[in-house]
């Protein structure tokens, strides 16, 4: 079976390590902090001027001067500290920042990311992920294998406007967790009752396929 | 003591006229300068180039100043959640310049600190780049990116003091801190306006030599965009 969104998220929970600060993108990635395991420390930056975000807050606890880059109402946590978005950038740009994750809507061989334009359709702007993959030392993408159109998004190379280029390691999809070398896309891992031949199917690129590929633990 | 106050936001946005350019504070609503948009409303003041992150919602911030036709170009990094200015985009009435986040903030301080231009690797490879000056340091690519040019800074803040001074709280610091002195003239308008000597000067933000129009703003609405809360067990 395809993993739905919060699995997705579970399963990059796990990439999350003790001692991390971790920048969390828009959408399946704000899920992966709700999988981190109790026994490891680890603070989630929120890159519009917030160290040390905590769940969101309770009905009638909500503050307006306190959000995440998604413009969530947030709570932070014992720790937390504030800071100007020029301070965020800096602390992103001299790589404090341990890993961060976000949303594609196309990722190339090389590592290449698309996900801020559509041209014709859709311009909401990149926001802040040009500046994080830009500097970031890992990066885990997570993202739909395939569009609503059944067409493969990991492809051998990008046909929307860029975000970043040569900067994704990995990437976890409702198929399998991948990971990008000089060679292209290795397979890593499949979803629980996911063929390899099904995940072959489902990307353009070619696809490093070595021994067996073990199904993930969630 | 150098005294900055002004009595409200007219008195505060004078002199902003036709054409000008403007960098406004905040993050989506969050730290906006809802009493000077207010008054950049009511003074009809067009053709403006406005830099700040985002363009507001369709009725609130910036969306405000759209509606009416008062901005020829924005400059911005995130531009989602309005219908308005969707279209007026996708008309060719409005100009937009799209700039990375970090990029965004960078040539705020950068105005603030002196410093015509620098180099970072946002953007290098994507459309960001294209016709910009470019760099290999510590084998890494950077592209040139300048320092911004505005008349005008309008900011919000939490606390000031008379002489200028801002504290601000929470995430609502995010883009009004860079862009305080970064503009010509930087018109603070704040929650609480206190006499000199009320704040602590070690937990002043921006010290009032960035800040030459300050007044206490009045009906904060500080609209929550995405109200997101957790169930109670």
């Amino acid at each position: 079976m395809a993993l739905d969104k919060n699995q997705i998220a579970q399963r990059i929970s796990k990439e999350v390590k003790d001692g991390y600060y971790v920048n969390l993108g828009i959408g399946i990635p704000t899920l992966v902090a709700n999988f981190v395991p109790d026994d490891i420390s680890v603070e989630f930056q929120s890159e519009n001027g917030v160290l040390g975000m905590g769940p969101f807050p309770y009905e009638g606890q909500e503050d307006p001067d306190l959000i995440n880059a998604g413009k969530q109402t947030i709570t932070t946590l014992p720790g937390a500290s504030f800071f100007d978005s020029a301070f965020s950038f800096g602390m992103i740009r001299s790589q404090k920042v341990d890993l961060t994750i976000l949303g594609a809507m196309e990722v190339s061989e090389k590592g290449d990311i698309a996900n801020w334009k559509i041209p014709g359709k859709m311009v909401k702007g990149m926001g802040g992920a040009m500046d994080l993959v830009a500097s970031a030392e890992n990066i885990i993408v997570a993202m739909m294998h395939v569009n609503k159109a059944g067409e493969s998004k990991i492809l051998k190379n990008c046909t929307l406007p860029l975000t970043g280029v040569r900067c994704v390691k990995k990437v976890v999809t409702e198929l399998a967790v991948m990971e990008i070398t000089d060679r292209g896309f290795k397979l890593l891992e499949r979803a629980p009752g996911v063929s390899v031949q099904e995940i072959i199917d489902a990307t353009e690129a070619e696809l490093w396929v070595e021994g067996e590929i073990p199904e993930m633990s969630l | 003591m150098i005294d900055k106050r002004v009595k409200n936001a007219k008195e505060a946005i004078a002199g902003i006229s036709d054409g000008m350019t403007l960098m406004l504070g905040g993050f989506g609503l969050c730290g906006i300068p809802e009493n000077s948009i207010a008054a950049l409303v009511d003074s009809n003041v067009k053709d403006l180039t406005c830099i700040s992150n985002n363009a507001g919602v369709d009725d609130f911030g910036l969306g405000l100043l759209l509606q009416k036709r008062q901005i020829k170009k924005m400059i911005s990094s995130y531009v989602g959640e309005n219908a308005e200015f969707e279209r007026q985009m996708l008309s060719g009435e409005l100009e937009v310049e799209l700039t990375p986040q970090g990029t965004l903030a960078e040539k705020c301080r950068a105005a603030q600190h002196g410093i015509p231009a620098f180099y970072t690797p946002a953007g290098y490879g994507t459309e960001v780049a294209e016709g910009k000056e470019t760099k290999a340091f510590n084998g890494k690519m950077h592209i040139l990116e300048h320092a911004f040019s505005a008349q005008y800074s309008i900011v919000k803040a939490w606390k000031g003091d008379h002489a200028g001074n801002l504290i601000f709280r929470g995430t609502a610091r995010n883009f009004n801190a860079p862009m305080a002195g970064a503009g010509k003239i930087t018109i603070a308008e704040v929650e609480e306006l206190v006499a000199p000597g009320e704040l602590d000067p070690n937990e002043i933000h921006i010290p009032g030599i960035m800040v030459q129009r300050i007044f206490q703003g009045d009906h904060y609405e500080k609209r929550i965009e995405k109200r997101t809360t957790r169930k109670r067990n």
